[in-house]
């Protein structure tokens, strides 16, 4: 048996949505270099619709590719149905993973929440 | 395109060594404990690779104990010396901070059980002084446990001068052989050792089949107990067959060794200089004092589970220290014990060579490397951190 699902290596041999978004609305980070895993997700958001979504993440393969199904799930969605984004779908999305490998989706969620509330906070203070 | 330099993890089995294997399970295939013929024969098989893996190691025959690995080797030997000096009040055991985990977790349970465990420092380059195992050394030290040769980055500890300082106070002396039998040369009377752990698998023999070496006068106690076979000392029918594949591989290793050595030293230097030139990256361990294929680098800003899985879909089999290849969040603790922080911990490499890789594996293996870990920094916010100045560069 493989390490990974299909699903989990297609999304980590080919990521989808990975780069920087440079005048992003919202930005956040989770992780830390301690631990292995970094994520970053840049958001685009233009009348409380998420119009572009890029990550950038340093970690193992399950975190890659949890980042990158998570940017997918969230792509086009309204701001409220993001926030609504479980660590759970994420894995769901993949076809699973490994029990110790859970943390990168939850990560990955954790990630898309820092995003918006910089988007909440960033737009509170304008 | 299909590169196997993960010989550390363990090896293929030789062909000769398959064949021995084949013959004894089929044909010679008795109980060496029955009398009749074909167990006898089997008993001469038995004995004759006990004489012959002694030969090897300089040991009398009957010094040797057949094991089921290195794990099982490393058990025996070190409970076996424990309780050997406890029973004259001695509850000191001295070893490193990177043994394997086979001595590490064993040593664990003996400090449950009242021993006092001193780990000796390995410093930045990976090798323990026997300067630093003398000072160490007490009224009631009862052993002495250190590897011949790491596992991860290769490192090779000055056994003999260890074994020399052991001697002199009276110390039993152990090492973990499992990385060096078979790559290096291995004498135990001009090395001063007392016990050593060899496992089979390690050059080009089978799974399953390890020895310890435990010079006269020290006992030895069974971790498994049962029938009489091993002088009582180990139980259960033996593995015949996998000793016999061991005898013949380990000469096989020893013969061909200086041979083998020339090939993979020089393949292992061009590894280490062509990866050398992908920036913000380093070895791990001492450039010179290491095991003839082992190459171990950290490269800063990518992670090695991510490395390794890369590599994989371009035919390349290697090994990395990362927190996510082995369950748990933290790093390997050999990285760690030489100085390496977590950050830079958790992308490493390792590659292990054998004598059959060529000069294209080396350079399409560096170019691999160099391209992956081009990737992976490029989405990496580390990487991004790093270039920008907002973090400051270790590597």
């Amino acid at each position: 048996m493989a390490l990974y699902s299909d699903k989990v290596m297609d999304h980590f041999r080919n990521p989808r949505n990975v780069g920087v978004i440079e005048d992003a609305d919202g930005v956040g980070e989770v992780g830390n270099a301690k631990c292995g895993d970094i994520m970053k997700m840049y958001l685009k958001i233009d009348d409380e619709i998420i119009k572009d979504v890029k990550f950038e993440t340093f970690g193992c393969g399950s975190a890659i590719a949890s980042s990158s199904m998570a940017t997918e799930l969230i792509k086009g969605q309204p701001v409220s149905e993001a926030l609504k984004l479980t660590n759970k779908a994420v894995a769901e999305a993949l076809d699973g993973l490994p029990d110790y490998k859970m943390h990168c989706s939850v990560l990955a969620e954790e990630a898309i929440r820092s995003a918006l509330e910089d988007y909440e906070k960033k737009k509170s203070e304008k | 395109m299909s590169i196997y330099v993960d010989n550390a993890a363990t090896t293929k089995l030789s062909e000769g060594a398959a064949k021995i294997m084949i013959k004894h399970l089929s044909e010679t295939f008795g109980n060496p404990s029955s009398l009749y013929t074909i167990g006898q024969e089997a008993k001469e098989v038995l004995e004759q690779a006990r004489e012959d893996i002694a030969k090897i190691i300089n040991a009398d025959q009957r010094e040797i104990t057949f094991t089921s690995g290195g794990s099982e080797a490393d058990n025996q030997a070190i409970r076996s010396a424990a309780y050997f000096g406890k029973r004259k009040g001695k509850t000191h055991i001295i070893s490193t901070a990177f043994e394997h985990h086979a001595v590490l977790h064993t040593l664990d349970h003996l400090k449950g059980e009242g021993f006092e465990i001193t780990l000796l420092d390995v410093h930045e380059n990976g090798i323990v002084t026997a300067d630093e195992v003398e000072k160490a050394i007490r009224e009631d030290t009862a052993l002495v446990t250190v590897m011949f040769a790491n596992n991860e980055i290769g490192t090779i500890q000055p056994i003999r001068e260890i074994g020399a300082v052991c001697k002199k106070y009276g110390v039993i002396f152990h090492t973990d052989a499992v990385q060096a039998i078979g790559h290096l040369p291995i004498d135990v009377e001009a090395d001063n050792i007392d016990m050593l752990s060899a496992s089979a698998h390690k050059f080009h023999g089978p799974k399953g089949t390890g020895f310890l070496y435990a010079r006269k006068g020290v006992p030895l106690i069974n971790i498994i107990d049962g029938g009489a076979q091993e002088r009582g000392k180990r139980a259960g029918t033996e593995n015949v067959p996998g000793i016999a594949a061991m005898a013949y591989a380990l000469k096989d290793a020893v013969d061909n060794m200086e041979k083998n050595n020339a090939i993979i030293i020089k393949k292992r230097d061009a590894l280490i200089e062509g990866l050398s030139e992908i920036p913000h990256c380093a070895l791990n361990g001492d450039r010179d004092k290491r095991l003839p294929g082992n190459v171990n680098f950290c490269f800063e800003g990518i992670e090695g589970e991510s490395l390794l899985l890369l590599l994989d879909d371009k035919g390349i089999m290697a090994s990395s220290g990362s927190a996510c290849t082995s369950g748990s969040l933290d790093p390997s603790h050999v990285l760690l014990a030489i100085g390496r922080v977590h950050d830079v911990a958790h992308g490493s490499l390792r590659l292990s060579l054998s004598e059959d890789i060529t000069d294209d594996d080396v350079k399409y293996i560096i170019e691999s490397v160099k391209e992956v870990v081009e990737y992976l920094r490029s989405f990496s916010p580390i990487w991004r951190d790093l270039v920008s100045g907002k973090k400051q560069f270790i590597l």
